[in-house]
């Protein structure tokens, strides 16, 4: 309401005063601010973290780090989501990128122009929309119910909650490549095929390196977003409250399992003032994970702006 | 030319089925140059009766011609008359463009181009193609050139191989200490050189080049003309210009193509390039090289 | 039957045979691979659609509509819910849309390059923030100094501030929606508004404002389509306990159609099992699919129609 008021306002009296455009002035001003609300928001939420997360760092150093999660503030660490954060780190790049970007480079490359592609593709479009939460749903019920029924206790274990991770982020991936594999200019291509390349050496000699930074991006800021994630693994069965970790790598991708955000989840929710602070300093290794990995991407993204 | 069959010039495609089979086998003897190519001889390329379609719309209408051995044909025309969309008929470019199709007989050595049995890749590696506007790879000089014989799986040394094309599309003495340098940081009639060089490194027997010069100062453009006179001694070269200076500098034979009311190209006139220069026998002809339309 | 002779007889355009092969493969790879894609579009469908279907067959439909949305007591109202969803939503949009237009106004009309090319990313990072974060903000900084501060009454756990928060996190996408569609709008209109001797503030609201409508309108469905999709904002700090009363009360606690899933898959509230509970889980999420694709395809529309339109 604020906003319409300003504008049409702004717009009748620059349009009838000779001076000083003082209604453009104060427009851009409200401008700046919306903008500046959005920054000193993220300004105010880190600092309100830092503040509160890094005493418990000042306090136990490394042991809250190495500690597993316990009912008792004094001694609850993080030490499980990292290792569960990790392992996932792995496990759904090494599920969802080569998908993601095969099935790019097939869209976008080998696919006739039909109907079925563009249903394909709108359809990629939409599952992107689609809230993470539902995602977890297909987790339950596809992965986790796989699981159980191939006898792994009760499903609920770090593969089945990557694997649903990897779908979720499966369409982001598609997405980037598609756009990276379509910005690689024509007539690089007519020049390879030209020569007399075979379409998959095409593919593989220059369309894919010439897109690598762009799908490359796209993999970084996938799988920043798929480190964030809560709703889906609270869905997929990842564990609140305290565990045992099992020693073998066997024992650690077919038992319990938790990862950071859900630790943040679990700990938000707890009465007690103590597990604030925890949380704050769960949440600093978390936002140390993820916007290492945004940076990476932005970085990367525009550091290869186009080199042609 | 003791080997050299009685010339297909001129016959109905019908009758070209017949012979073609042992023009081919003839033509897999291995290849000399020759002085200057002459209309007896058996043309290296041969149009016969082509119409080309994009979907529904022919951009080309009932195109013959042969084009001989160590000769450089021009194709020049009004823009849009479909010099390109032919050019691009001979190693199959056109292929890449979905919902095409072509009617009629493009012959290599006889055989035709268009059977079904034919990889349009395997043509490509024989047929070399630069375009108008120089698009190397963003990759060093040298893995450009070496591009072509490492996908077609060439044998030998490849840095021979790279020296021989980049010294025969006349760029060594300027690249040769700059190998690893990338394609792109050439200037523009360089990287031109350097894709001619690409395209003869995979050792083709026909070079298509589509308005090479369109993008070059006056100076790489003469570069590029005396390039290609220099190439002719090995090989082949099919060029479509806007020029008419340049067909009249640099090509041996000129086809001349218009467009009809249905804009599908078609040749008005096809010459030695000094009768069509001087003494056309279509007045369209006279009107388009003089200037006056085009 | 020439083409068998002909091949026979050594043609050098047949091409290796193993090329061929290997063309084939690499092109069946590559299928099976977007066949993946469509196996789990579907798969999400089916597995969500299947239970939906146990769930209503399991219930009365009399029990969707009741005093509030309590699962384990059988209780399941959608209007609950539905009005939870709405306030978060609204809530979110009345922050996200302006300040996220004005910020892409700015943006795109008055910043110069590279202020642009330094803030941009600051944006970026704000929407790359995981959800859960800005959760525990909302609950423990929006909730207390900015909702408790104002309105003095509002309990601890409150729409007000999970609806900031979702509002926070949808900022920067309604912004870089909004900045494509308007740096999309040509240089020329610009110019032929200046030209006439417009201001700058005239030239942006009577030009490119109007001539990037599309894409605004599609920035906003698509925030729209977020905010309700957004689930653990809401779980955190709108009190995402065992059940809600139907509210329309901003400064009180309740849940959305996301929350309430969190709530019923959450620890020990946890359901399993074939209970019409854990099967309305299901309900729910095939609900959310449907809301937020049908958001997701309008919003597509206006999406396609900038980018056709110059
Ligand atoms: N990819 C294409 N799809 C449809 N029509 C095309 C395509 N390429 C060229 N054309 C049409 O074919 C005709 C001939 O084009 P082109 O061969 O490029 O002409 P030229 O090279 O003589 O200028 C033109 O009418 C052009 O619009
Ligand atoms: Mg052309």
């Amino acid at each position: 309401m604020s906003v319409s008021a300003v504008t049409t306002s702004s717009v009748q009296r620059s349009l009838r005063s000779g001076g000083r455009d003082w209604a453009g002035f104060v427009f851009e001003i409200v401008l700046l601010l919306s903008l500046l609300f959005a920054l000193v928001t993220l300004f105010v939420l880190l600092a309100d973290v830092l503040a509160k997360g890094l005493p418990v760092f000042a306090e136990r150093g490394l042991d809250f780090l190495t500690s597993p999660l316990s009912s008792r503030p004094s001694q609850a660490g993080v030490a499980q989501g990292i290792i569960g954060t990790l392992i996932m780190a792995v496990l759904v790049p090494l599920f969802a990128f080569p998908v993601g970007v095969l099935t790019a480079v097939y869209l976008e490359e080998y696919a006739p122009d039909n109907r079925l592609t563009r249903l394909i593709t709108v359809n990629i479009r939409n599952l992107a929309g689609v809230p993470s939460v539902v995602y977890g749903l297909l987790g339950l019920a596809v992965f986790v119910a796989a699981f159980a029924a191939l006898g792994f206790g009760n499903g609920r274990n770090i593969l089945a909650g990557a694997l649903t991770l990897a779908v979720l982020v499966l369409p982001l991936v598609i997405i980037t490549a598609s756009e990276a594999i379509r910005a690689v200019p024509s007539t690089i291509r007519e020049a390879g095929f030209g020569i007399g390349a075979s379409h998959w050496q095409v593919v593989r000699t220059l369309i894919l390196p010439s897109a690598a930074p762009g799908i490359l991006t796209g993999m970084v800021l996938a799988l920043s977003r798929a480190l964030g994630e809560t709703a889906p693994l609270i869905l997929a069965g990842a564990v609140m409250g305290s565990f045992s970790t099992g020693g073998s790598l066997g024992e650690i991708l077919t038992g319990p399992y938790t990862v950071l955000p859900i630790i943040v989840y679990d700990w938000a929710r707890k009465p007690q003032a103590d597990f604030r602070e925890l949380t704050s300093a769960a949440i600093i290794v978390l936002l140390a994970v993820t916007l290492f990995a945004n940076a990476i991407a932005i970085l990367l993204r525009n550091r290869y702006v186009r080199e042609w | 030319m003791t080997s050299t069959p009685p010339a297909p010039d001129g016959a109905p495609p019908a009758a070209v089925d017949g012979p073609a089979v042992s023009l081919r086998i003839d033509a897999a003897t291995p290849l000399e140059p020759h002085a200057t190519g002459s209309a007896e001889e058996q043309p290296v390329l041969a149009f016969r009766g082509v119409h080309f379609y994009y979907g529904s719309f022919r951009a080309v209408k009932d195109v013959t011609v042969d084009i001989h051995r160590n000769r450089i044909t021009a194709l020049i025309g009004p823009s849009g008359c479909g010099k390109s969309t032919l050019l691009r008929t001979i190693n199959r470019m056109n292929d890449l463009i979905p919902h095409t199709r072509l009617e009629g007989q493009v012959l290599f050595h006889g055989e035709n181009l268009y059977a079904p049995y034919v990889d349009p890749v395997e043509v490509r590696r024989r047929v070399g193609m630069v375009f108008q506007k120089p698009n190397p790879f963003p990759k060093s000089i040298y893995d450009n050139v070496a591009f072509g014989p490492r996908v077609t799986g060439m044998k030998g040394n490849l840095d021979d191989l790279v020296e021989a094309s980049l010294r025969r599309a006349a760029l060594w003495n300027e690249v040769k200490d700059k190998l690893k340098q990338s394609g792109l940081s050439l200037s523009g009639g360089q990287q031109q050189r350097l894709c001619i060089a690409r395209a003869i490194a995979t050792e083709p027997e026909l070079i298509l080049m589509d308005e090479p010069c369109s993008a070059l100062d006056p100076r790489a453009t003469l570069q590029i003309e005396d390039l290609m006179a220099e190439l002719t001694e090995r090989y082949t070269i099919v060029i479509v210009t806007h020029n008419m200076q340049q067909a009249a500098r640099a090509s041996d034979y000129t086809v001349f193509l218009n467009m009809a009311e249905d804009r599908a190209g078609y040749i008005v006139e096809q010459d030695e390039t000094t009768r069509i220069f001087t003494n056309p026998a279509n007045k369209m002809t006279e009107d388009y090289v003089s200037g006056r339309f085009g | 039957m020439t083409q068998a002779t002909r091949t026979a007889s050594g043609s050098s355009l047949v091409g290796r045979p193993g090329r061929r092969r290997s063309e084939r493969l690499a092109k069946a790879v590559l299928m099976a691979a977007a066949g993946l894609s469509i196996v789990i579009s579907v798969g999400i469908v089916l597995s969500v659609l299947a239970e939906s279907i146990m769930f209503l067959s399991q219930i009365e439909l009399s029990q969707l509509s009741a005093p509030g949305w309590f699962p384990r007591r059988g209780m399941y109202d959608l209007a609950t819910l539905f009005a939870g969803t709405l306030m978060i939503t609204v809530i979110a949009m009345l922050l996200a849309g302006p300040a996220g237009l004005l910020a892409a106004i700015w943006l795109s009309e008055y910043a110069g390059l590279g202020t642009r090319n330094r803030i941009k990313p600051v944006l970026e990072i704000l929407a790359g923030i995981p959800s859960v974060v800005l959760g525990f903000f909302a609950l423990t900084w929006i909730s207390p100094n900015v909702v408790k501060a104002i309105f003095p009454t509002a309990s601890t756990f409150n729409f007000l501030a999970a609806g900031i928060g979702v509002g926070i996190l949808t900022i920067p996408l309604v912004a870089s929606v909004s900045e494509d569609a308007m740096r999309a709008v040509p240089r020329s209109l610009r110019e032929a508004s200046y030209g006439l001797g417009a201001r700058r503030t005239t030239t942006v609201l009577r030009v490119v404002l109007p001539a990037s409508v599309s894409g605004v309108v599609a920035a906003f469905i698509l925030a729209i389509s977020r905010t309700v999709g957004e689930t653990m904002v809401v779980a955190v700090a709108a009190g995402a306990t065992g059940g809600s009363l139907f509210t329309l009360n901003p400064l009180g606690p309740g849940q959305t159609l996301t929350a309430a899933m969190a709530s019923l898959a959450t620890g020990s509230d946890q359901v399993t099992g074939d209970s019409a509970a854990y099967l309305s889980l299901f309900f729910l999420g095939l609900l959310l699919f449907l809301v937020t694709l049908a958001l997701n395809v309008v919003g597509d529309v206006f999406v396609r129609r900038t980018r056709q339109r110059y």
